[in-house]
């Protein structure tokens, strides 16, 4: 099976140099579904963020998606970010934009044609059931809204590697669900990596998991 | 509504340090053509014993443009009281000659006083009029403008460094939160940059034609106009080609300069 994320010795720290990962080794197979847990500030979101390169390792190996990610210059990064699919918590949304530009944005950096990306654009937006909002702008939505643009746009390019960030953390049930069902999908039907960091792992969720836990500032399989 | 306030705060800044450059032009160029007229209307008088070599004299010191004799006649006819024509044309031989110095510009007391002392150094030059009085003090009133345009000047720069560094943040909290989100997804520099290049090139296009406008007005303005007529003065307020040419390379340039150093400082949310 073909390794998605290979952290080797992995320590990682903000600037004030306190260690919030420290030392860690773990790897996880490409097309895998993965939930990392773990109390506040135990760096379940400082280590999501080193695995798209917001934070670089201080210390040891961290390779996503064959690109060792310890002083990776600014275009092989660029290489891997148009690869990944990134939910965040408050789901970074560009305001001046529409939705359906927002959900545009990867398609349009990795420079596909117009009537393939508004086709992708058009069908997302059936997906997440916003196709009557493609006008309106994120501010004129509401939270579960957002976060399903945000979800469409991370599936936009059909990315190797999703990564969301308590994704379904502020949202109503329905919101919520279907979110869960989306990261599913891509994961069953297109064999995309999900890496989902989260509190608590939603007890009905339909699909063959991995379980990592963070505590201490070190990372644990939970079998 | 929101696409007009984005070019808007952009537009105003640059619209009024346009302003301002244009003002300080015009001002520094009716100051050029008053100190022209200043020095047409100046000039040296030289009493001299014997002919002078107006080559000589000119080759001498580069200030003097021109030296021309002036003739004796009106002096002469004042004097003419009954003088047969014999005795006037022996005054006339025995009466000093009289020149005038033309200089090529409006000089200062140092360089008159130079001057004088280099005629006078002519063994055959027995008086020069400098007028040295109401020289000196239309040459302070000179100086003055000169001061107070400069000080207008570097006050002028460091308004509009202000006012670009001000808008520099503004621009920063605007296009800060895009540019992370587009780099978030692999978006290359120039691409998160895009935006933030073409609408600086537009806010700068749009402030130009409007100063365009503007000083087209003011240069054809009836008012305006009589109020250089009445200094006597003849200036280009604005030349609708190389100032406008100028007006949209100095929009461009700050422009350009505004959005290379939003790239610049920009930081990746971490």
């Amino acid at each position: 099976m073909n390794k998605v994320i290979i952290a080797d010795n992995l320590s990682l720290s903000y600037s004030n140099n306190e260690t919030i990962i420290n030392k860690v080794k773990f790897s996880i197979n490409s097309a895998s579904f993965v939930f990392i847990t773990g109390a506040s500030g135990s760096g379940k979101s400082t280590l999501l963020k080193s695995l798209y390169g917001a934070l670089k390792p201080n210390e040891g190996s961290l390779i996503v998606g064959g690109v060792e990610l310890r002083g990776v210059s600014s275009s092989k990064l660029n290489f891997l970010r148009k690869h990944i699919g990134i939910v965040f918590q408050d789901y970074k949304l560009v305001k001046e934009w529409t939705i359906e530009k927002n959900i545009m944005l990867p398609l349009i950096i990795n420079g596909y044609e117009k009537s393939v990306t508004q086709n992708q654009v058009d069908s997302l937006l059936k997906h997440v059931r916003l196709k009557h909002q493609a006008g309106k702008y994120p501010l004129e939505l509401s939270g579960g809204e957002q976060q399903r643009v945000a979800m469409a746009r991370a599936l936009s390019h059909n990315p190797i590697l999703i990564l969301a960030d308590e994704p379904t953390g502020n949202l109503d049930d329905y919101s919520a669900e279907l979110i869960w069902n989306l990261l599913v999908g891509a994961n069953e039907q297109l064999k995309t990596t999900v890496i989902v960091v989260t509190h608590h792992i939603p007890e009905n969720i339909k699909v063959d998991y991995k379980h990592f836990h963070i505590e201490f500032g070190r990372i644990n399989e939970v079998n | 509504m929101k696409s007009i306030k984005n070019h808007l705060s952009l537009v105003i800044a640059l619209l009024s340090i346009l302003f301002s450059i244009q003002v300080f032009i015009i001002v520094d160029r009716s100051i050029s053509a008053y100190e022209k007229n200043l020095a047409n209307n100046y000039s040296v008088v030289v009493v001299s014993q014997k002919t002078l070599d107006s080559k000589l004299i000119i080759d001498s010191n580069p200030i003097i443009a021109d030296i021309s004799s002036l003739t004796p006649d009106s002096v002469i006819k004042r004097l003419n009281t009954g003088m047969s024509a014999t005795n006037i044309e022996l005054l006339k031989v025995t009466l000093p000659k009289f020149y005038q110095v033309k200089l090529t510009s409006y000089p200062s007391p140092q360089e008159i006083e130079l001057l004088t002392k280099k005629l006078l150094d002519y063994s055959s030059v027995i008086k020069v009029e400098n007028f040295s009085n109401n020289h000196d003090s239309i040459y302070k009133l000179l100086l003055l403008f000169k001061t107070v345009i400069t000080v207008f000047a570097i006050s002028m720069i460091v308004v509009t460094t202000l006012l670009i560094f001000k808008e520099l943040k503004i621009w920063q909290f605007q296009h800060n939160n895009r540019m992370s989100i587009m780099g978030l997804f692999g978006a290359p520099t120039w691409m998160r940059s895009a935006v933030l290049f073409r609408l600086s090139i537009v806010d700068a296009l749009i402030a130009s034609a409007f100063s365009f406008i503007l000083f087209s007005v003011i240069s054809t303005d009836a008012w305006v106009l009589e109020q250089f007529a009445n200094i006597g003065i003849n200036v280009v307020i604005f030349d609708p080609i190389s100032d406008f040419l100028s007006m949209v390379a100095i929009a461009m340039f700050l422009s350009i300069i505004l959005a290379s150093l939003i790239v610049l400082w920009h930081k990746e949310e971490v």
